[in-house]
């Protein structure tokens, strides 16, 4: 019995003490990361701006029939609380909240709301109207009360080009506001071919590595891992200098003969300069997994095979390719990881053409000021991240990943 | 037969040179360039006839003059140590009882997510939080997000330490009546201290090279040397760059040769 017991505190004490030991850093992620993640998602789908600044109106269209313009109680409550918004600075939030919802309400908004000081009595529907027609629309009560809503889906509606219709169907956008699904396909793609171009580049990379005496595969290694911890803005900065058209490989070309001065190639600000400088960024990622598996395979088995008469291809297909498969995954799956979340490069080499979805997300964030919609987009890239985590943990092993 | 092997043997090495070529050739390129003497990306006629007049010291000298950089580099500094030493203890600690906690696949892919979630999503749900406690625009606040992103590095390079560290010298040292604190200071840390210190370089170089978060929310009194390059690539694109990028460039060297040096002498027995 007494024994028994003993057993059990040993078991449990040094658990407990893990867990203690685990704590400090769960807690301090939980708060400085886990908690952000989630206030962008909460940003995503929640916004009171136009239910704060609106209470009254929009209690009064909840009984509005929609069918023709409200009646005149809601005008006089909406030009009261507009004039209310104004004085305390949240009307241009407001608009431009609306606005998203029903573009060219903005304008609509703080014009009226400017002149709606001069009206000292009713009937506000008349003197609303007169002020701009767009309040005799029944789409403007729409929006405003779409707007209202405290929580909506429609932010992740529009991060895959559909809209919510007044009468609770969904629609596409309209054929010249379809930029996202697109987006995502094109940052899909160019994932896959970052991932296809390393592994290509890679694989007999890690090869020469792995079998290679230990002194060369030491200073191979050394060739790799220089890139790896140089400075990912210097890396980028060095593309620039090699590709742009005033730059040493087109300056190079023009010497040689092979282009004239004219005809000077655009390799960067483009799509090519996003999929030449990722690939070169993110192939250590690919070589370092590949070359530990590498490593392991002993070279006797090639000779083996070939002794009993199997072709060098032969012998590399049946007997040492599948046996590297598991790197292949590793590489693969951590390349493409680190692929479609890319943001930095290009951002500086991309130009117009090599934009992928983090950068529209890092445009709605500081240019158009849309974070609900940025929140929406990081919401879905961040789905896709951890569904290929999660397969990552699977098939690798999370506890396995190792740093160069 | 052994022709065509000869030649796929030929064509195999000649590949691995190009594409080792350009691993490497992009990196070393940056590094005549920023003794040019003259303000431009290219090789001048000049230093391809190897004139030392075509070569000089002017970008490196407006570094040292100019006070964004300077002070850029302080920032850079204060932040990526403090994080750094935020990291390094909260991951170490963290590690030691990663090996023996329960449910111990779900703490590690936690504690790995600040790693592969993209940081164009980290940094937007830190700028909502940090704004929100007033901490957007301030030191604490960059520290405190630099050591999120730091920690996942920490706990891989101590773990893979501690997977080849005896647990018996821990046992015999409380046998012979060390308190777990003396142990783990005297036993444990002296031996496990490679990892420790690679992890620790590791963060310093995430933080020393991260742009995002600080783009997001850093003002301008917390401009780091990334965000002050972030500045000169997409604004005013001067040759001053390509000397800061030399320098980083040879910090990266160092890094590096410290860290291999550290896993040699952590791991005498494997390679």
């Amino acid at each position: 019995m007494n024994s028994n017991t003993n057993i059990k505190t040993n078991t449990l004490r040094p658990r407990l003490r893990a867990t203690g030991l685990m704590l400090p850093l769960l807690a301090f992620i939980a708060v400085t990361f886990i908690a952000p993640l989630a206030m962008m998602l909460v940003h995503s789908v929640y916004d009171p701006t136009v239910a704060n600044a609106l209470p009254e109106t929009l209690n009064l269209l909840r009984e509005w029939d929609g069918k023709s313009t409200p009646d005149e109680a809601v005008y006089a409550t909406a030009a009261r609380e507009l004039l209310k918004a104004r004085q305390d600075r949240s009307l241009g939030r407001v608009a431009t909240r609306v606005n998203r919802v029903h573009p060219g309400l903005r304008s609509v908004f703080t014009r009226s709301a400017r002149n709606l000081q001069n009206v000292r009595e009713g009937p506000y529907r008349e003197a609303m109207i007169g002020l701009n027609s767009a309040w005799g629309d029944v789409q403007t009560w729409y929006a405003i009360r779409s707007a209202g809503d405290r929580f909506t889906a429609r932010h992740y509606l529009n991060a895959l080009d559909l809209q919510p219709l007044p009468d609770g169907s969904i629609a596409r956008q309209p054929p010249e506001r379809r930029i996202y699904l697109s987006l995502l396909w094109r940052t899909f793609i160019v994932s896959l071919s970052i991932t296809a171009i390393c592994l290509l580049l890679g694989y007999p990379i890690a090869h020469l590595i792995a079998h290679s005496p230990p002194r060369i595969a030491n200073l191979l290694l050394i060739l790799v891992l220089v890139p790896f911890w140089t400075s990912l803005l210097v890396r980028t900065t060095s593309w620039i200098v090699l590709l742009q058209t005033q730059g040493v490989i087109n300056d190079l070309l023009v010497t040689l003969g092979l282009i004239g001065d004219d005809g000077r190639l655009a390799m960067i600000y483009n799509m090519t300069g996003t999929l030449v400088a990722m690939t070169h960024v993110l192939l250590p990622f690919m070589i370092l997994p590949l070359y530990s598996i590498m490593r392991a395979i002993p070279p006797t088995q090639m000779s083996a095979a070939a002794s009993l008469g199997a072709s060098s291809f032969q012998a590399f297909w049946r007997v040492y390719w599948p046996q590297t498969l598991p790197g292949v995954g590793a590489g693969s799956l951590l390349v493409f990881i680190l692929a479609i979340g890319y943001y930095i490069t290009p951002a500086l080499v991309g130009g117009s053409t090599g934009q992928l979805i983090s950068n529209m997300i890092a445009y709605h964030m500081q240019t158009s000021l849309n974070w609900s919609l940025a929140g929406a987009l990081g919401g879905i890239l961040l789905v896709c991240v951890i569904a290929l985590y999660l397969l990552y943990d699977r098939i690798v092993g999370i506890d396995r990943m190792r740093l160069g | 037969m052994i022709s065509t092997q000869r030649i796929g043997r030929g064509a195999y090495l000649a590949s691995c040179t190009l594409i080792f070529a350009f691993l490497i050739a992009p990196i070393l390129v940056i590094v005549p360039l920023s003794f040019n003497a003259e303000p431009y990306f290219t090789f001048t006629d000049g230093m391809l006839r190897l004139d030392a007049e075509a070569y000089s010291l002017r970008w490196y000298r407006q570094i040292v003059e100019n006070e964004l950089w300077t002070r850029g580099l302080v920032n850079s500094l204060i932040i990526g140590i403090a994080s750094t030493a935020l990291a390094t203890a909260l991951g170490t600690i963290a590690a030691l009882g990663l090996s023996s906690m329960p449910g111990r696949r779900i703490a590690m892919a936690l504690l790995i997510s600040p790693m592969v979630t993209p940081v164009i999503i980290s940094a937007a749900g830190m700028f909502f939080f940090y704004s929100t406690l007033g901490l957007a625009q301030t030191h604490i606040g960059l520290i405190l997000s630099h050591a999120a992103l730091g920690t996942p590095f920490v706990v891989i390079t101590v773990t893979a330490t501690l997977s080849a560290f005896d647990t018996n010298l821990t046992r015999a040292a409380a046998s012979l009546g060390a308190s777990p604190l003396l142990t783990f200071r005297r036993v444990q840390l002296p031996l496990i201290a490679p990892g420790v210190i690679s992890g620790a370089l590791f963060a310093f170089a995430t933080s020393f090279d991260e742009v995002v978060v600080v783009l997001f929310m850093g003002g301008i009194e917390q401009r780091t040397i990334p965000r002050q390059m972030w500045a000169g690539i997409r604004e005013q694109i001067s040759p001053t760059i390509l000397a800061v990028a030399t320098f980083l460039i040879a910090f990266a060297v160092l890094l590096l040769l410290t860290v291999e040096w550290l896993r040699r002498s952590a791991a005498p027995q494997a390679d």
